[in-house]
């Protein structure tokens, strides 16, 4: 389905809070042949709704075709596409990375200008925690990769318009 | 107030929903159901199988517009409707299953007949239920209810854990209920209203493209007088015949890939196409970017991803068929002006395309000993003029003889063809015609079939001499999987693999072993004679054509070419 007009959309979608909800979206979304890129799901204020964050990227007919198909499942409430919007958008990435006595103080600074945290010390790894966009994420595990990254685990994007307020709890 | 099992409180909501009778087959899963259904009131018909119960449920629901119900068991129960609630779902039909569950506590144990039929059926329903409480039950029946027959109607299934149905709560059913996140938008939008009138006045060559979205919001009559209003010829989809007069002197008949010549002509010459209530599917457009390319396009429709799914709309109106119609009348008033001049020369233009592609009675051969073979199209006809004047329903299963049935068979009422559009269930029309006998027990029911397709749910005879149906069954017997063998014969070297069927059964014998009456006919003298015959006789009758297999359909549209490129009715390679 990859094609030259391609785009990237965030869409962030409020669900009732129900089991099954989620297979409904994904089995939508794999079922006409997407790959979904990011996901992350929770509760919100309110706890009878779930936002869940989805990214695709497609050509900008097929998401529009999906966007409709999204808003017409029962459970869904709002489909808020987010690309057009100003937003922000993060994930959280945990990294072990391999240390030594002699680069402990180079990783610690990459994490400073990262603005990261350093979870647990080991004798031979530091554990931390990087919050950012994906561009972000990108250029730190780059860095680290130098240094031999042993393990990383990663959510998935969710994301927020900066000025517009949607409405997550019911009316 | 005193508690009610959850059996007893399904069938108290059925009761509120007005069900009269539902279809099915029992187990042990929904026993508790079936106890009190005996003594409730309700009509319970059990089929044979329960594929054929949904289809049935599915052909009460078109002939009436309410509803159809259908009560299984789990398991086996319940993936025997798989077919049926995909093809509900996809001819917006509305339907809904009731399907028995392992209890609750088993549930996610592989017990015995269990299975999780709601992720099974997730993408071919329009929504589905897993019922987790006694105490939400009537609830989300009255939901369900809800969702089956609003906005695009659909498939609905409700899966009824056996604790669920044996736990006991208090009944009280909602009188209205409001779904958050589920509003069909029904009211055409003024501003598109105003658009699409001013398009239609100015428009020099317009072609009404209607689709079984017009019957099923009973937007018939609107139809009607929008094309009388502004004389603009129409064409109805397979799932929209009956939605137009089909005697009507502006009816182009069926378009698509067996459409007349004169429908495809006028879409593809067109300057404004009105689609109401249709979805541009593939066996309409053929080759998708050479379709219509003339026209501008007005698209009410009531599901909003029907719009621009396929076909960019310049005036798109996303309503109910009925209110829209209703909407754009009004703005036009009684004496609307537009190009009168324009719209002669246009409507002669048809005229001539309707000569040049005139229906046949198809080739007639002869047989080695001089017998002069039954065309198929012949049989369509004959039987057409025999019944018309009786208004007859008719119910088709898949292949060609579906098709010779659209383009020969005309209706002038809605709800008077039910065939299986979207999905091409072969199979679909014998249980159809179950359901329709059942909701229309004075009409003449007619299922229309193959020598393949009646063998998919020949079961269901049982059930039509037990109810006393006295459906008619036309089988068109060519010996082969016609529809295949056609396009082996055009396009694969005439390698007729596996489409050969042979002599089949006796069909004769196999209605009489079941009950009923049957007549063959081997001879086109034989035709017009035993319709006849057939139709004297008050209870269930096969009547079998055997007929030239070297018929094809035709106007065809090979796969992959334009609607303006199709094989016209001359183009019969099997006349040598
Ligand atoms: C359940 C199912 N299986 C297979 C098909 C594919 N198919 C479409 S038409 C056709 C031939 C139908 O044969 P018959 O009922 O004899 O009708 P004819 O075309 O000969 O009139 C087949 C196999 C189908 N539509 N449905
Ligand atoms: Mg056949």
């Amino acid at each position: 389905m990859e094609n030259k007009n391609t785009q990237r959309r965030t869409l962030s979608l409020l669900v009732d809070n129900e089991p099954g909800v989620l297979a409904r979206v994904t089995g939508l979304i794999s079922g006409r042949g997407f790959n979904i890129e990011s996901l992350s799901v929770a509760e919100t204020r309110d706890p009878q709704i779930s936002l869940i964050t989805i990214i695709i990227s497609s050509s900008s007919q097929f998401i529009e075709q999906i966007i409709k198909q999204l808003r017409k499942l029962i459970n869904i409430i709002k489909v808020i596409d987010l690309t057009e919007d100003d937003y922000v958008e993060k994930q959280l990435v945990l990294v072990k990375v391999k240390t030594n006595p002699a680069n402990r103080t180079e990783i610690r600074s990459l994490c400073e200008i990262f603005k990261g945290k350093i979870l647990d010390v080991s004798p031979k790894t530091y554990t931390m925690e990087f919050t950012g966009n994906e561009k972000k994420i990108r250029n730190i595990l780059t860095l680290l990769d130098e240094f031999g990254v042993e393990e990383q685990v990663s959510t998935g994007l969710t994301a927020m318009s900066r000025t517009r307020v949607y409405k997550h709890e019911r009316k | 107030m005193s508690e009610l099992t959850g059996a007893q409180i399904l069938i108290e909501c059925w009761k509120k929903e007005d069900v009269k009778v539902i279809f099915g087959y029992p187990g042990a899963a929904t026993i508790d159901v079936h106890h009190y259904l005996m003594t409730s009131g309700l009509r319970f018909v059990l089929t044979r199988h329960e594929q054929a119960a949904v289809h049935a449920a599915e052909g009460y629901a078109r002939a009436t517009g309410r509803p159809g119900i259908t009560l299984v068991t789990s398991g086996p129960g319940a993936t025997n409707t798989v077919t049926g609630l995909a093809g509900a779902n996809l001819d917006s039909t509305p339907i809904l299953v009731f399907s028995g569950q392992v209890s609750r506590m088993m549930i996610g144990n592989d017990a015995f007949q269990e299975i999780d039929i709601v992720g099974i059926t997730r993408s071919i329903t329009k929504h589905n239920y897993l019922v987790r409480d006694t105490g939400s039950l009537a609830r989300i029946v009255k939901e369900a209810f809800f969702i089956a027959q609003s906005g695009r109607p659909g498939a609905v299934l409700v899966d009824l854990p056996k604790d669920v149905l044996t736990g006991t709560a208090e009944f009280k059913y909602p009188g209205k209920i409001k779904l958050q996140a589920y509003q069909p938008h029904l009211k055409p939008h003024p501003k598109q209203v105003a658009k699409a009138a001013e398009l239609l006045l100015s428009a020099q060559k317009p072609v009404l493209y209607a689709g079984g979205g017009v019957i099923m919001s009973g937007a018939s009559e609107k139809l009607l007088t929008l094309a009388e209003c502004l004389h603009i010829p129409v064409t109805n989809t397979l799932m929209g015949l009956g939605g137009f007069p089909g005697t009507h002197p502006l009816f182009l008949g069926m378009l698509g890939v067996h459409g007349l010549y004169q429908a495809n002509r006028a879409v593809q010459e067109a300057d404004l196409l009105v689609t109401v209530g249709a979805r541009f599917d593939d066996r309409v457009t053929g080759r998708l970017d050479q379709f219509a390319t003339k026209a501008k396009i007005i698209q009410i429709d009531v599901d909003p991803t029907s719009i621009h799914k396929r076909v960019n709309t310049d005036v798109p109106l996303v309503a109910d068929a009925h209110q829209a119609l209703s909407a754009i009348l009004n703005l036009l008033g009684k004496y609307p002006n537009y190009d009168r001049t324009a719209r002669r020369i246009w409507l002669n233009r048809i005229a001539a395309w309707q000569k040049e592609g005139a229906l046949e009675d198809g080739p007639v051969s002869t047989s080695p000993a001089g017998i002069k073979l039954i065309s198929p199209q012949t049989v369509i006809k004959t039987l057409y003029e025999k019944t018309k004047a009786l208004t007859p329903i008719i119910t088709t299963e898949v292949g060609q003889h579906q098709m010779w049935t659209a383009q020969y068979f005309l209706h002038d009422q809605p709800r008077h063809f039910i065939s299986s559009g979207g999905l091409g269930v072969m199979g679909f029309g014998l249980p159809a015609a179950i359901g329709v006998q059942i909701a229309r027990p004075e009409a003449l029911v007619i299922d229309i079939t193959g020598d393949g397709s009646i063998l998919m749910n020949i079961q269901e005879l049982v059930t039509i001499v037990e109810e006393k149906l006295p459906i008619k069954i036309v089988i068109i017997n060519n010996g082969c999987l016609g529809m295949v063998r056609q396009w082996q014969e055009l396009f694969y070297n005439r390698r007729y693999s596996a489409t050969l069927l042979g002599q089949g059964p006796d069909f004769v014998k196999l209605a009489e072993a079941f009950g009923a009456q049957g007549f063959r006919a081997t001879r086109l003298d034989e035709v017009a004679p035993i319709i006849e015959k057939a139709l004297t006789i008050s209870g269930p009758v096969i009547i079998e054509f055997i007929v030239d297999q070297s018929a094809l359909v035709y106007p065809m549209v090979p796969a992959g070419s334009s609607i303006s490129e199709m094989l016209p009715y001359s183009a019969n390679p099997s006349d040598n």
